[in-house]
């Protein structure tokens, strides 16, 4: 989309010789009017043929997501119940009141869906830089040069991203099960090991326990200031056991689709650079530190915003687990969503949860951006367009004929 | 003038065209012909169970497909994945299926957003279905389902592990009091007392033994905070305290069925579907069910209980309704007790189902004094919440428990 008006040359006139043909043949006709802006002329075809070969994907698109995205929309500010079609006359506008439950109305709406955007604020807070630091820490290792054996450890590390979600959530259900492997593990060096998956205990009070504060009396100044439903102390709760184990879960089965971009930036960094690092005598924490990782920036955005919105967008893994047990500790904006519309039968609330936590990525999405910009980039942009618009502004419309 | 705007502009416009195109569609256009009911002729109705296993599930394809037969219309029987979610897309789609399982704890939903006809009033012979199951699905002082049969707790006992303690049959439970020795008294290294469901599906009965329920008789006051549900609960709190009672999560065990199959525990409340379950999984366990003890309000014991909807939507009621007739007929029901392990909701069926199945007297006994799940609209929310304070029972204060399901409840049935 940054070059939308692609000039003829590079536009689909230019193809195969055929077409070129046809198409000069046609458009030969109307080239006797110079200096015109072409509108009715050779691109105009074009344009029409364009618009006739995105069609299907403009209605595949159209039908399954921007459609049903407007429909959730309208579902989110009408007091539709569920019976017949959403568009029917008997379902009316109701401004923000599915919203109003969740956001300001004290209530058990809201200090639910609080509860949800803690956890999975929690969840967010601790998978997204474990993955990309794991993620990256492997792509380091299978991209080392003496490693043998490489192809394996791509394959062995990719291996869980390929997996299916359930099989592998099902398979872990067994592992952290309270006489499970880990447990059985973790009894062989004498540590009694959680109930993981139903533990509900936030392990920031658990940490806070072991330091002498009482978890049943907790102090006044926390337990008695809400925030939205929720007091300070649950706030600070930290991640649930539970939760600790889906995070553990997210991270080991992620890593490997992050790694495998990270791979692809290290391969594209080139050897040169690294060599002329070496020679100006640096380290090997200082090459990584100042001429690798800089290089990865770009990946290093991308890694940071994929893993950002799916891990706002964490479901499967709850559905299959825990459906927000224990204590509604696992419980997601995401999973809210499906429970209150398909089991409350709350079909305005859930979509506007989903609006709301699209929101919520949104903004967070373009934080990340505005922190991991480019500053110099940033000022050779804003100067190139400053320049630019000094020339616009200087010589006319001009440039408008390209 | 040709810029991106022009073509951001046809862009805009194509797809506007195309969004509007697809809402005037036949998916969703604003159909009222639900009402006109296709006229005579052979029905083709849909049924949508939400059955317990492959014995439930063809049980009720031979039952439709014998009615087929006989009244010359066809039934369709599906199997539901999720039943709740399906029924949601139904009824949102206009196209539900025709006859479908209800559970008593969503029935008010659905019939206060008026996805069900209720054809229960008319129904002939209605006044034979148990009382307690009618007022389950009574919404607005309208019976608008028949019920399809039901369940009961009671409370299962191994009576290997009982001999072993040097009990006998004197010392089966009858009071609290006795249920809280014997479950000490069964509480070894290996095993505890009592396995009890952390939900109120299973310690309601200790709140409806007491006195207490979540709403009055005809659910329209909430009475959570009441002194008989505090006294059920502080009951509770003080088996799980002495170690003599375990949830299931603690003794491993999904539910309280697969502890007590796997021995971890001695007793446990559950309803008559544990038979299916222990003769399939832990058939060398030797147990025998006897009724809930009693509490200080006299016995009491909880119903589950499921009836045959059908849709507001239906264009074929008449069938969908000939078709109920058929699956509860005393005949009919005591199929589907012999092949699915449920109890008949008619009362003239329960002298054959005890002679046929005399162990489980105890549970078909407990529909006297058995209390259906809270009949309220969208509360399932709430009372979701208030398991959530159950599960934290052992460490909780049973007043804070009750007083937030009291005010979340009330914000419910004051709407």
């Amino acid at each position: 989309m940054s070059e939308p008006n692609p000039g003829p040359a590079q536009g689909p006139g230019s193809g195969p010789a055929p077409a070129r043909t046809v198409a000069a043949a046609k458009a030969r006709g109307r080239r006797g009017r110079p200096g015109r802006a072409p509108s009715g002329g050779i691109r105009g075809r074009e344009g029409l043929a364009g618009w006739l070969f995105v069609s299907p994907v403009l209605v595949v698109l159209g039908l399954f997501l921007v459609v049903p995205i407007l429909m959730a929309l309208w579902v989110s500010l009408s007091d539709w119940n569920g019976q017949g079609s959403p568009l029917s006359s008997g379902v009316h506008f109701v401004g923000g009141q599915n919203y109003a439950p969740l956001v300001t109305e004290p209530g058990l709406t809201q200090s639910d869906f609080m509860m949800s955007l803690r956890n999975n604020g929690y969840y967010v807070l601790f998978v997204v830089p474990l993955q990309t630091a794991l993620a990256l820490g492997l792509a380091l290792l299978v991209n080392g040069r003496r490693l043998k054996g490489k192809g394996f450890f791509r394959t062995a590390y990719y291996f869980p991203s390929v997996t299916s979600s359930v099989a592998i959530s099902v398979v872990f259900l067994f592992i952290f099960s309270s006489s499970g492997v880990v447990n059985a593990l973790l009894a062989k060096v004498g540590v009694d090991g959680p109930a993981w998956f139903a533990d509900p205990r936030g392990i920031i009070h658990l940490a806070l326990g072991a330091f002498g504060v009482n978890n049943d009396a907790p102090p006044a100044a926390l337990a008695d200031t809400t925030v939205g439903g929720l007091s300070l102390w649950d706030w600070f709760s930290g991640p649930s056991v539970a939760m600790c184990a889906i995070i553990v879960l997210v991270v080991w089965t992620t890593a490997g689709t992050f790694m495998l971009m990270f791979l692809a930036a290290l391969q594209d960094i080139p050897l040169e650079v690294e060599e002329a690092a070496e020679i100006d005598g640096t380290g090997r924490w200082q090459r990584f530190r100042h001429v690798t990782l800089p290089m990865l920036k770009p990946t290093l955005f991308l890694v940071l915003t994929l893993g950002l919105i799916g891990t706002w967008q964490v479901f499967d893994q709850i559905y299959v687990m825990t459906r927000g047990g224990p204590g509604k500790t696992t419980m997601t904006p995401a999973f809210l969503s499906y429970q209150s519309s398909f089991i409350d039968n709350e079909w305005g609330q859930g979509s506007a949860i989903a609006f709301i936590l699209f929101a919520i990525i949104v903004a967070l999405t373009l934080i990340q951006r505005f922190v991991l910009r480019d500053k110099d980039e940033a000022r050779a942009k804003a100067a190139t367009r400053r320049a630019a618009k000094a020339a616009r502004s200087g010589s006319g419309p001009t440039t408008e004929a390209i | 003038m040709r810029n991106p705007r022009t073509r951001w502009a046809v862009g805009g416009v194509a797809l506007l065209s195309l969004s509007l195109s697809a809402c005037g569609g036949s998916g969703f256009d604003d159909t009222d012909k639900a009402d006109g009911q296709a006229s005579s002729g052979p029905a083709s109705i849909k049924v949508l169970i939400a059955a317990s296993g492959d014995a439930e599930k063809n049980a009720v394809t031979d039952a439709a497909s014998a009615w087929a037969t006989k009244s010359g219309n066809k039934a369709t029987v599906t199997q539901a994945q999720n039943i709740d979610q399906q029924l949601g897309q139904g009824f949102a789609s206009n196209n539900p299926p025709d006859v479908f399982y209800v559970d008593a704890g969503r029935f008010a939903t659905y019939a206060s957003a008026g996805s069900l006809e209720p054809y229960g009033d008319s129904f002939a012979g209605k006044d034979d279905f148990y009382p307690a199951l009618r007022q389950a699905f009574t919404y607005k002082s309208k019976l608008y389902c028949i019920p399809k049969d039901f369940s009961t707790l009671g409370l299962q006992i191994n009576t290997t592990a009982w001999a072993k303690a040097g009990l006998t049959d004197g010392d089966i439970p009858t009071t609290w009091g006795q249920l809280a020795s014997v479950a000490k008294k069964l509480t070894t290294g290996k095993q505890v007392g009592l396995a009890l469901g952390d939900t109120r599906d299973r310690i309601g009965a200790f709140m409806v033994q007491a006195g207490g329920w979540v709403t009055n008789k005809d659910a329209t006051k909430v009475t959570a905070d009441s002194p008989e549900n505090l006294k059920a609960l502080n009951f509770v709190k003080s088996l799980l305290a002495d170690g003599s009672t375990k949830y299931p999560k603690q003794l491993d065990s999904g539910w309280s069925g697969e502890a007590f199959g796997k021995q971890k525990a001695a007793m446990t409340i559950e309803g008559n579907w544990i038979a299916g379950a222990m003769k399939s999984d832990y058939p060398g366990v030797k147990y025998k069910t006897v009724p809930l003890p009693a509490g200080p309000a006299g016995k009491g014991t909880l119903a589950f209980t499921q009836c045959w909807g059908i849709a507001a939507k239906s264009k074929h009621k008449a069938a969908a309704i000939d078709f109920v007739k058929a699956m509860t007929a005393k005949e009919a029901e005591l199929t589907f007790a012999k092949a699915i392990g449920v109890m008949p909701s008619r009362q003239s069926a329960s002298a054959d189902y005890v002679a046929q199945f005399p162990q489980d007297k105890a549970f078909i006994d407990g529909a006297a004094n058995a209390q259906a799940p809270v009949n309220v609209a969208k509360i399932d929310q709430v009372l979701a919440d208030f398991d959530t304070g159950l599960q934290s029972l052992p460490d909780g204060d049973p007043k804070q428990i009750l007083a937030r399901l009291q005010k979340n409840a009330q914000a419910v049935v004051g709407q």
